[in-house]
């Protein structure tokens, strides 16, 4: 949910209790105000009528209602008790053709040493009239409300929040391979002055770690390379010394062997940091069709080898951008890929498509797993002699030159180069 | 053939001086740029083993000087960098090969040969051996005259034993020369195994007096009969 959308259903919600709440206590208090005035009112015409009553005594035998007002004579023991009362009553409206609800004072009086009591009435508000008269105002007041308030937080939120935005559109183009820089937004607001300086502080920590990391590895690997020649041409004259038995020198030829598979995962992993650290700056046009053509055949060999086929199925021209001896990795890489992985006996397909190479194998019936593709290493066959840096040798190219390199799995291990 | 080797790493230094005496050169170190460049003043050359790694000064600077004196010394750059750069400014700068760390024993002597060669027999590319001739041009063996019908990669194989005669070549050295970084893996002994079957059948069944012997576990010699 977005935070305007957020912030304004919490306040659409807060406003909704506290205005209805406001609504009844508003109600009730101007209700009662009515009822004051109206009292008031009816006390003073109770007054009214009794000076008139004094003036004009005839009007005593008056029917109810004709003058709204009644009065009826009564004991003196029952006038003497009695307090004014006020009263909700009903009362038949000609124009309304209704009862309609009216207010009632009751009181007493004497005249002329007789008691009477008298009745004077007034047409009341309708209650329900009001509270819909009250309701509709409130909802128009709701909506007003939250219209505004849905503009001034969507005028806000555009000026409030631009840096806020602006970093997080940064921060999703901004990856630690690629070295691109995050640049803040100048802002006043103090919180997102401290995001920003937060966040600064932190890439540039990842930053540095990062490049330290690819170093350390970079130094790392360079470092190893002088003892590794010095072990492996050691032990090489060491058999070539004529007085080994043969048990030995197959000893001596398995540690060979051993420190052979490092000096290759060394090596790869030091080719994999420096494309990582961007050091193929040669850049020439390259021709896929021609390349893989070319690599195929070298590739012939090892083919008859495992008794499979190579099959070029040659299509649209594919070219791209990038450091050719980087290119010639990346599709010997999957060629050798299929074929160490395929099936004996069965075919490698290499497809040109449009924007697209595909090359596809058959194998083990049963999907790698995509993620395995971006991790660096990734090895399906713990016996397996193999780095397993090569795939991940082969995405880091296809990024470093903005090619895609994916896999999928359609009964055929299927390896895709996106232009 | 006189050989320098220009290394700081001592043991380096040692190894590759023995490897290259198997071969009866005569083999002169340098263990630093100092030395380099006092010994380069005094004395020719017919191969030199760089290292462009020196602690004192950069061996591309004593391979400037070389070229710039018109030196006909064949300069072979090692490098424990293996980076793109090194290599193509080492070239440009008219070095003969260049050879990255780790190598096999094998790899540096067929490249030092490889560097004679050119050097020293301008015209006749072709290297015999026993009763084989082999023509480095035209990539044709020929046993006692009669052609001997061999692909690329089987001419490559054979050239390389070849030139690493009676010397242990192991299957990890032959395989990274001729087939490059294409056949690094899992099953690659097998193949290898099977491309030399291939090769023996070619060499007996021409009447060829060498034969390819394998070293149990660890690769391949090539002796004469």
């Amino acid at each position: 949910m977005k935070l305007l959308n957020y912030t304004t259903l919490i306040f659409s919600a807060i406003l909704l209790l506290l205005l209805s709440l406001w609504a009844v206590i508003f109600y009730f208090e101007m209700l009662d105000e009515i009822y004051d005035s109206l009292d008031d009112g009816l006390d003073n015409q109770k007054v009214l009528v009794i000076q008139k009553l004094q003036q004009d005594p005839g009007l005593l035998q008056a029917p109810f209602g004709e003058n709204g007002f009644e009065v009826e004579e009564i004991p003196k023991e029952q006038a003497l008790g009695f307090i004014d009362a006020y009263r909700d009553t009903l009362m038949f409206m000609q124009n309304e053709r209704d009862y309609e609800p009216a207010r009632l004072l009751e009181s007493v009086f004497s005249q002329d040493g007789k008691y009477y009591r008298l009745m004077v009435v007034s047409s009341m508000v309708e209650e329900d009239d009001l509270v819909k008269e009250l309701f509709f105002a409130l909802l128009w007041l709701y909506f007003g409300l939250i219209l505004s308030i849905i503009l001034l937080n969507g005028l806000l939120h555009r000026k409030i929040w631009k840096p806020f935005y602006k970093l997080l559109s940064q921060l999703g183009d901004f990856s630690l391979e690629k070295d691109v820089q995050v640049r803040t937004v100048p802002t006043r607001i103090v919180e997102f002055q401290l995001l920003n300086a937060q966040i600064e502080k932190l890439l540039r920590r990842t930053v540095d770690t990062y490049k330290g990391q690819k170093q350390f590895i970079e130094n790392t690997s360079h470092e190893l390379q002088t003892p590794l020649a010095i072990s492996i041409n050691k032990l090489e004259l060491l058999v070539e010394n004529n007085d080994l038995s043969d048990r030995q020198i197959e000893d001596l030829g398995s540690v060979i062997e051993n420190l052979e598979r490092l000096t290759r995962f060394n090596r790869s992993l030091l080719l994999l940091s420096k494309i990582e650290n961007l050091q193929f700056p040669e850049m020439e046009k390259v021709n896929f069709n021609e390349l893989t053509g070319e690599l195929a055949t070298e590739f012939e060999d090892l083919a008859l080898h495992r008794e499979m086929q190579l099959q070029i199925k040659q299509g649209p021209l594919l070219q791209h951008q990038m450091n050719r001896d980087l290119a010639t990795i990346l599709v010997s890489n999957l060629l050798k890929n299929a074929l160490i992985h395929g099936e004996k006996g069965s075919v490698v397909e290499v497809e040109f498509l449009p924007d697209r190479l595909q090359i596809s194998n058959l194998g083990v019936a049963q999907a790698l797993d995509p993620a395995s593709l971006s991790s660096r290493f990734r090895k399906t066959d713990v016996n397996s002699k193999s780095s397993g840096l090569g795939l991940s040798i082969s995405r880091a190219i296809a990024e470093r030159f903005g090619l895609q390199l994916s896999y999928t799995y359609t009964g055929k291990h299927v390896f895709r180069l996106d232009f | 053939m006189k050989i320098l080797i220009i290394e700081d790493e001592k043991e380096m230094l040692q190894n590759m001086r023995q490897t290259l005496e198997m071969e009866n050169y005569v083999v002169e170190t340098a263990a630093s740029f100092e030395q380099a460049v006092s010994k380069l003043g005094v004395y020719r050359y017919d191969c030199i083993l760089l290292d462009i790694g020196l602690p004192d000064g950069n061996g591309l600077e004593l391979l400037e000087e070389i070229k710039k004196n018109g030196f006909q010394d064949g300069v072979i750059i090692v490098s424990a960098r293996d980076s793109l750069d090194d290599k193509i400014r080492g070239l440009d700068l008219g070095a003969d090969d260049y050879l990255a760390k780790p190598f096999h024993t094998a790899e540096l002597n067929a490249r030092v040969k490889a560097v004679l060669r050119r050097k020293k027999f301008d015209g006749s590319k072709t290297l015999n051996i026993a009763n084989l001739e082999i023509d480095l041009d035209a990539h044709s063996v020929r046993v006692e005259g009669r052609e001997m019908e061999l692909n690329r990669k089987e001419f490559d194989v054979l050239l390389y034993l070849c030139t690493n005669e009676g010397r242990l070549v192991s299957r990890s050295a032959l395989a990274e020369h001729v087939w490059g970084d294409h056949i690094d893996q899992a099953d690659s002994f097998e193949f290898i195994y099977s491309q030399i079957k291939n090769l023996r059948k070619k060499l007996s069944g021409s009447g060829a007096d060498i034969e390819v012997k394998s070293v149990y576990g660890i690769g391949y010699k090539l002796l004469r009969l």
